[in-house]
């Protein structure tokens, strides 16, 4: 099928073609005066760049070799060299479809006519963060891929402030910038180190480098930190869930889909360099994922904020491909050939799954928050009646992201299960096994906190009146939902095939390993069976709805209100919301997020109206992380009097340095 | 083949059976007479006949909620091995589907409680979802543990793989896993201790709340759905408590059928002594149940 694609001329020249579209596709919208056409042409650009670069991409995944390019610039770091690996290809395919899908979903969320003022900015920088998403993981110069990088942050730092008027959206946006560029110098560590060694800024080949040295040790420490702190993996996730939330639907939606995954891909290139990850790598790996990911799921457990909870869910997500990586990892450096098969295509499958369904979630809590004007889950309701296909749609995200069959998320779950049961037939490191009941919590809570999320905004009576924006929205805005929803649906129901999409990416990441002999034919065609059961379900369930119908059709059908155990006035604010539904479940994990309520001091016979407040309180970050930051900024209050805003002065600092730095280099 | 046949004929019957043998359990043991055995059948039908009123406030996903739970209930049935006779689908990683079918049709029941905006209904489903996800850890553990015990990853060598002999070098194991998954056995099905089955008693209940508002043919397939899944998860438990096989299909059959009995039996008589706990015991002793299956694991992966 794909030989097909491979008649093209180039796909990697064509990749890069729809990169440079991508990038260049807010421009023309800032310069046109009138409200409109540049978002317009935008969405048009940003599809035109979908429609060649998934192809593209499709068929650099399928073959054989790198296709490699040297860029000729003038700058002190070496070549810059371009390349796209089957690994490269496999991270660019999400960036060319939830950008395309997130720039069309703009058209009815963001359009020009209503946010004149934000409109130009909000779509340049979103295609300046698509693009440098996608030439990211061509980069294959340090310095060239930590520049790209920058762009990348901060054209979401413009992206997330778009709304800057509000305090809250500042609040993020600082967090953001200072968490990034903590990731940053990480980097810059990581690379310098790496080319010290090296002699040049070019990555190393792949495989070249042992990982057995103390310097390698502290190098993969800084890239983790690096990378982990753009991928979310806690305690490096704190800019996270402010980001999500405070930044416009689709840019979460582009965020969460893709450019979290930016650093899970560091991950991965960094560990392509190394010929021998030792085994303790893969375990750090794997318990920094499996905590993130119950953590994770447990904070977005008790949110009440329904961005909050998405974002706390991508961290989750997140810790499971981590998690299932570290395996990985684990099965490498013990030449178990079924554990690395099974683990890495869990984790290569899952980033494509969340990838879908996760901007999916998103688009959707853009159309609910255009709908419900707030974000506060415990305000919404009865949704699900005013916007039925957006409600459906939102429907197959949260089965696809809580794991469930026989949607997209299961499998991905499904190879990771299997692959740590695998283990037990093994006499070594059979204690991995424990990682089963962990992922089974994490999975449990997930059910309880989509569910939560769904029953709250979808469904029941309205808790408040909503305006008019309360209504079905545009196909501007379905079409993206509809895509991501099928794709969830298909990959569920023909796993063999997703499994098909992601073993390049595999044999390239691990090029090392076997995975013909290791490719356990039990296992796939368990996959097989799999999407068997899937349909046979869907068939069940038609045929249990027929005969209902049949039976409904019989008798009379009566419609009147809710039983209400023989209560005749019970009113929309009676209903469960979105706290009480996970209030005793949250109390269970006391030591990681607590639920504070601020009941308000009632005091004469007949006391005024006031407000009690609920919100989820983060234990780690409270008892553990605020006081070490204070702490570590009244130790260096004077350091403050070097910052006194005047430019000269600064100037003069930046001549120091170089001055100093120079003598040292002498 | 005639035993796929006599597996699913058998799925379709013998669910509402058990529930009999609950009630009738609970009435001796309370000097009455009780219902026929037959009664769960006979309201199951008479539900079937009537008319239906659906609320007001909901939506198709009320209506989505019964149904789903009966079909993911259905496929789990096709999936578990009864006694000794294998499963009609079986595959590598089936208990995984096992498991997470479950959680499929407890999301569509969980919904369509919520979709009816009633309080009750919410608190429910809400303590479902509590529940279920304390209750997940230890099924995994169980199947951590028998897979070990059977070097295999589909349900059905798993469990045909429990014999005497296997009890007898992994009985502290197996002992301590039986304790879990009864816990797990009752917490899932809505039994005391946890919930009580019989009472419209709106605060004391977890599944019965959460299907206040089905009526009709919905009530009935509910009903049915649910002792379907006493039936698909007692059948993973007398597998595990009861092994005996005696080499004879037919004689096979009526060994697990006979063992079903016992189970409800056994499940009427733990409900005639014990009263509801409060619910904030609930999660303790749904920790303890995990702690039980932890150990069952540690043992044989030491």
């Amino acid at each position: 099928m794909f030989s097909v694609l491979q008649v093209f001329p180039d796909p990697a020249i064509l990749a890069i073609i729809s990169v440079l579209i991508t990038g260049c596709a807010g421009v023309p919208g800032l310069f046109i005066r009138t409200g409109g056409p540049g978002q317009y042409i935008a969405a048009a650009m940003t599809l035109l760049a979908a429609l060649l670069g998934i192809p593209a991409s499709l068929a650099l995944l399928f073959a054989s070799k790198a296709a490699t390019y040297i860029l000729d610039w003038s700058l002190p770091f070496g070549s810059c060299e371009l390349a796209i690996d089957p690994l490269s290809a496999f991270f660019l395919l999400p960036v060319f479809t939830v950008g395309a899908a997130g720039s069309l979903f703009a058209l009815g969320y963001w359009p020009s006519a209503s946010h004149r003022s934000t409109e130009p900015g909000l779509t340049f920088f979103y295609g300046l963060l698509a693009a440098s998403m996608a030439l990211l993981v061509m980069a294959r110069n340090g310095m060239f891929f930590l520049m790209v990088w920058e762009i990348m942050a901060l054209s979401a730092y413009f992206l997330l402030v778009t709304e800057h008027e509000r305090e809250e959206v500042r609040r993020a946006g600082t967090l953001y910038l200072i968490s990034t560029h903590i990731g940053t110098g990480a980097l810059l560590i990581f690379f310098s180190l790496l080319a010290a060694r090296s002699g040049s800024f070019l990555f190393p080949a792949a495989g070249t480098l042992s990982a057995l040295s103390p310097v390698m040790m502290f190098l993969a420490s800084a890239a983790l930190i690096g990378f982990g702190s753009k991928a979310g993996i806690m305690p490096l996730h704190l800019w996270l869930p402010a980001t999500h939330a405070n930044a416009p639907s689709h840019v979460s939606a582009l965020m969460s889909g893709v450019m979290l995954k930016m650093g899970l891909y560091g991950i991965f290139r960094t560990l392509t360099f190394f010929s021998d990850p030792p085994l303790l790598w893969g375990a750090t790996l794997a318990v920094a994922g499996i905590s993130t990911a119950l953590a994770g799921i447990v904070f977005a457990a008790a949110q009440r904020d329904l961005k909050r909870l998405l974002a706390y869910s991508s961290i989750e997500n997140i810790g499971i491909i981590t998690a299932a990586l570290g395996v990985a990892l684990l099965g490498h450096a013990s030449n178990n050939a079924t554990l690395t098969y099974l683990c890495l295509a869990a984790a290569l499958l899952h980033i494509y799954n969340h990838a879908l369904f996760k901007p999916l979630l998103f688009l959707g809590s853009g159309v609910v928050i255009h709908a419900s004007g707030g974000r506060d889950m415990n305000l919404m309701g009865g949704l699900g009646k005013l916007m039925p296909k957006a409600a459906i749609l939102s429907l197959a995200g949260v089965i696809a992201i809580c794991g469930i069959p026989p949607f997209n998320g299961f499998i991905s779950e499904f190879l990771f299960y299997l692959g740590l049961f695998s283990q037990l037939q093994t006499t070594k490191m059979i204690f991995i096994v424990m990682l089963v009941p962990a992922l089974a919590l994490v999975g449990g809570v997930a059910l309880l906190s989509f569910t939560k999320l769904f029953g709250a905004v979808f469904l029941g009576t309205p808790r408040r009146h909503f305006n008019s924006h309360a209504r079905e929205p545009g196909w501007t805005m379905l079409l993206p939902m509809a895509f991501f929803a099928m794709a969830c649906l298909l990959i569920g129901l023909l796993p063999q095939y997703a499994l098909r999409l992601v073993s390049p990416a595999m044999v390239s990441f691990m090029p090392d390993v076997n995975f013909a002999a290791a490719y356990p034919s039990g296992y796939i065609s368990g996959l097989g069976r799999l999407s068997m059961v899937g349909f046979l379900l869907l068939l069940i369930i038609v045929a249990v709805t027929f005969f209902w119908q049949w039976r409904l059709r019989r008798k009379p059908v009566v419609f009147g209100a809710t039983w209400g155990c023989g209560y005749q006035r019970a009113t929309a604010r009676m209903q469960y919301v979105a706290t009480s539904f996970s209030e005793s479940a949250v109390s269970v994990f006391d030591g990681i997020v607590r639920q504070r309520v601020e009941r308000p001091h009632l005091t004469g016979l007949f006391p005024r109206p006031v407000a009690c407040l609920d919100f989820p309180s983060d234990t780690v970050l409270e008892q553990i992380i605020t006081p070490v930051f204070n702490a570590t900024g009244g130790a260096f209050a004077f350091m403050r009097r070097l910052q006194n805003g005047q430019m000269h002065l600064y100037m003069l600092y930046i001549f120091a340095t170089l001055l100093i730095l120079m003598l040292w280099a002498h | 083949m005639t035993d796929i046949f006599i597996h699913i004929i058998l799925a379709m019957l013998m669910p509402p059976l058990l529930l009999g043998v609950i009630g009738k359990t609970k009435a001796l043991f309370a000097g009455r007479v009780g219902a026929p055995f037959l009664q769960p059948y006979y309201d199951i039908l008479r539900l079937l006949r009537k008319g239906t009123v659906f609320s007001t406030t909901t939506t198709w996903i009320f209506r989505a909620g019964p149904v789903v739970a009966l079909a993911t209930t259905a496929v789990a049935a096709l999936l578990i091995p009864l006694g000794y006779h294998s499963a009609p689908i079986s595959f590598s990683g089936d208990m995984i589907l096992y498991a997470y079918l479950f959680a499929l049709g407890r999301f569509f029941t969980m919904a369509a409680a919520l979709d009816t905006g009633s309080s009750f209904e919410g608190m429910g489903a809400a303590r479902e979802a509590t529940y279920s996800c304390l209750a997940e850890p230890t099924l995994f553990f169980a199947l951590i543990t028998l897979s070990r015990l059977s070097g295999s990853y589909s349900l059905s060598e798993m469990l045909s793989n429990v014999t005497t002999v296997v009890w007898s070098y992994a009985g502290a194991s197996l002992l301590l896993l039986i304790g879990g998954m009864f816990i797990v056995l009752l917490v899932e099905n809505c039994r005391i201790p946890f919930d009580d089955p019989n009472t419209h008693l709106e605060l004391t209940m977890i599944h019965e709340v959460m299907v206040l508002d089905h009526s009709g043919p919905a009530f009935a397939i509910v009903q049915y759905a649910a002792a379907l899944k006493l039936f698909v998860l007692g059948a993973f438990f007398v597998r595990l408590a009861l092994p005996f096989a005696t080499g004879n299909t037919l004689l096979d059959w009526v060994v697990f059928m006979s063992s079903m009995l016992g189970l409800a039996v056994a499940i009427g008589v733990v409900e005639s002594v014990m009263a509801r706990l409060r619910l904030v015991r609930v999660p303790q002793l749904l920790v303890a149940a995990t702690i039980l299956a932890a150990f069952s694991t540690l043992l044989v992966i030491r």
